[in-house]
């Protein structure tokens, strides 16, 4: 059903610390991996040794660069991928059914055996969360690789998405955010989580925390004094040929 | 947004057919026998043809069916139920008018509304669409109701009726367009807000997730379309309104009434493609393509 529950029991979803993220993509790769193998449709690839390469992802790392008023510019790794948001406008739209949020952990889903394709639920997606896959004709989506979180057939540190698993940086925290007591709810409160697009009426789910501010030197430099520069005018053969470079 | 040729073609011969049905169904003009034939098989040729179009793109067009099930929240279902209910209602209208000669006027009347209704659940399906500012907004609704009156009494030979509808229609494009200019930036979402970043400077897109295309590229950011806006709408202002309305203005004769209908459709189309291809969506920013 394409109608949104009233309230899910559980909000499962991602905290992503851009402070902490160095934008090495390995949770791409590990997601692009487990969900080849899992859950659905693969992810196929279309000319991917050739000259026009492209394929389909479920999380992708941009970067940006951003210039304060004064001081050097900052480069934010901004990995990106379904918000499971709580008013997820890609579910309602669907014609058929396919797409659905889950009551009991709040988790968006499509049920690619009921999507025909037709590709209204990435143009409702604010975030270009979901991605058509070209060879399957169905839409793709982040599962939060429903088949590992709750599969006991792995480890327990296993049973965490391949993302938040895979992050060498631990900038990737997977938990209950409908939980205010729980670890990932504490951090976001912490560190002043926040939303994406949040005019966009969406609520995601998933937070980001946003970069600190960079530290300032504020020490005494003893050294400064001396690194001056010695001769303000040059003078001798380097002072003569300034002049006539000068004049010129 | 890609401008798929499936869904203008759709959404242009659709629109024209239903406004058609629309006029059959208000007994504008009241024909019977073979004459109502060719109407409605031209209305049906229009409305069939485009809605067989639209599958077109689908990547799976077999499970077509299931389309007809979320009419409580998508506009799309709601729109292919609705549609086929017009068909129907219609079909058994055009029966009576055909074959017996009979004009069942209440279900006539039905049908007109669901005619109106098929086209509005259609512009509802853009206008929903919080993620393009240019498509949300209602007058998408007003233009796409006003564009299929207007052609279905150009077809419906209704050259007074259409002679009012035609200005008002290119009237209605015009306010869409202005209105749509502005959209974007209306909207209040910027980069800034797509990252939660603005607040310590400004952001700029340095590098993309990957050197390649992909899907949300293609399908979201197509940028062609933008180069050519001013001649586009100009064609379609040229063909779609004003050359069919100077053509109503000349003594009738049907060669005449033909290259009207052409005209608008051509000039439908044009101003439908770039209802696509002028339409930026939110999800540009993060490829810092807006």
């Amino acid at each position: 059903m394409t109608t949104l529950p009233e309230k899910t029991d559980r909000k499962l979803g991602l905290v992503i610390d851009l402070d902490t993220c160095v934008g090495c993509h390995a949770c791409v790769v590990s997601c692009k991996g487990w969900n080849t193998e899992n859950y659905g449709a693969p992810l196929s690839d279309q000319d991917p040794y050739g000259a026009d390469p492209s394929g389909t992802f479920l999380n992708r790392v941009h970067s940006y660069e951003v210039q304060p008023e004064e001081g050097a510019a900052q480069l934010i790794h901004f990995p990106k991928s379904c918000l499971h948001c709580e008013d997820a406008p890609c579910v309602t739209v669907c014609p058929t059914g396919a797409s659905y949020k889950r009551v009991e952990d709040g988790i968006v889903l499509v049920n690619e055996s009921a999507c025909i394709g037709c590709g209204l639920c990435a143009w409702a997606c604010p975030y270009g969360a979901r991605e058509m896959d070209a060879a399957e004709g169905v839409m793709k989506k982040c599962t939060l690789c429903v088949d590992r979180i709750y599969n006991v057939n792995l480890p327990e540190e296993d049973r965490v998405p391949a993302c938040v698993r895979t992050c060498p940086a631990g900038a990737r925290h997977f938990g209950d955010l409908g939980d205010p007591e729980s670890d990932v709810s504490k951090l976001v409160e912490e560190r002043g989580g926040m939303d994406l697009m949040p005019e966009q009426g969406t609520k995601p789910v998933n937070k980001y925390l946003p970069p600190r501010p960079k530290d300032e030197l504020d020490q005494v430099d003893v050294l400064a004094p001396y690194l001056q520069p010695v001769a303000e005018e040059p003078k001798g053969f380097i002072g003569w040929l300034d002049r006539t470079l000068e004049k010129l | 947004m890609h401008p798929a040729p499936s869904v203008i073609i759709f959404t242009t011969l659709s629109g024209l057919g239903f406004g058609l049905l629309a006029w059959l169904g208000l007994g504008f003009p009241e024909v019977t026998g073979w004459v109502a034939f060719t109407f409605f098989a031209i209305a049906y040729a229009l409305a069939v043809g485009g809605l067989v179009s639209s599958t077109f793109h689908l990547g799976h067009p077999e499970r077509a069916l299931l389309a007809f099930t979320q009419w409580r929240t998508s506009w799309l279902s709601r729109e292919g139920v609705v549609s086929v209910a017009t068909l129907l209602v219609m079909a058994v209208y055009g029966a009576g008018l055909v074959f017996w000669g009979e004009s069942w006027r209440l279900l006539g009347v039905i049908g007109a509304v669901l005619s109106l209704g098929t086209v509005f659940c259609t512009a509802m399906i853009y206008a929903q669409m919080d993620t393009v500012p240019r498509w949300k907004t209602p007058l998408t609704p007003l233009l796409y109701l006003m564009l299929s009156v207007a052609g279905g009494a150009l077809l419906a030979g209704q050259v007074k009726a259409a002679m009012l509808l035609l200005p008002l229609a290119a009237a209605a494009q015009v306010l869409w367009w202005m209105r749509g200019d502005g959209a974007f930036a209306q909207s209040g979402t910027t980069l800034a807000t797509a990252t939660g970043l603005g607040g310590t400077g400004k952001v700029r897109s340095f590098e993309h997730p990957h050197t390649g295309s992909n899907y949300l590229l293609r399908e979201f950011t197509f940028q062609v379309g933008r180069k050519h806006a001013t001649k586009l709408r100009s064609i379609a202002m040229l063909l779609g309104y004003v050359l069919p309305f100077s053509l109503l203005i000349m003594p009738f004769s049907h060669a005449l009434a033909l290259v009207a209908v052409l005209s608008h459709l051509a000039g439908v189309a044009a101003s439908r493609w770039l209802f696509f291809a002028e339409a930026e969506h939110v999800v540009g920013l993060y490829y810092g393509k807006r």
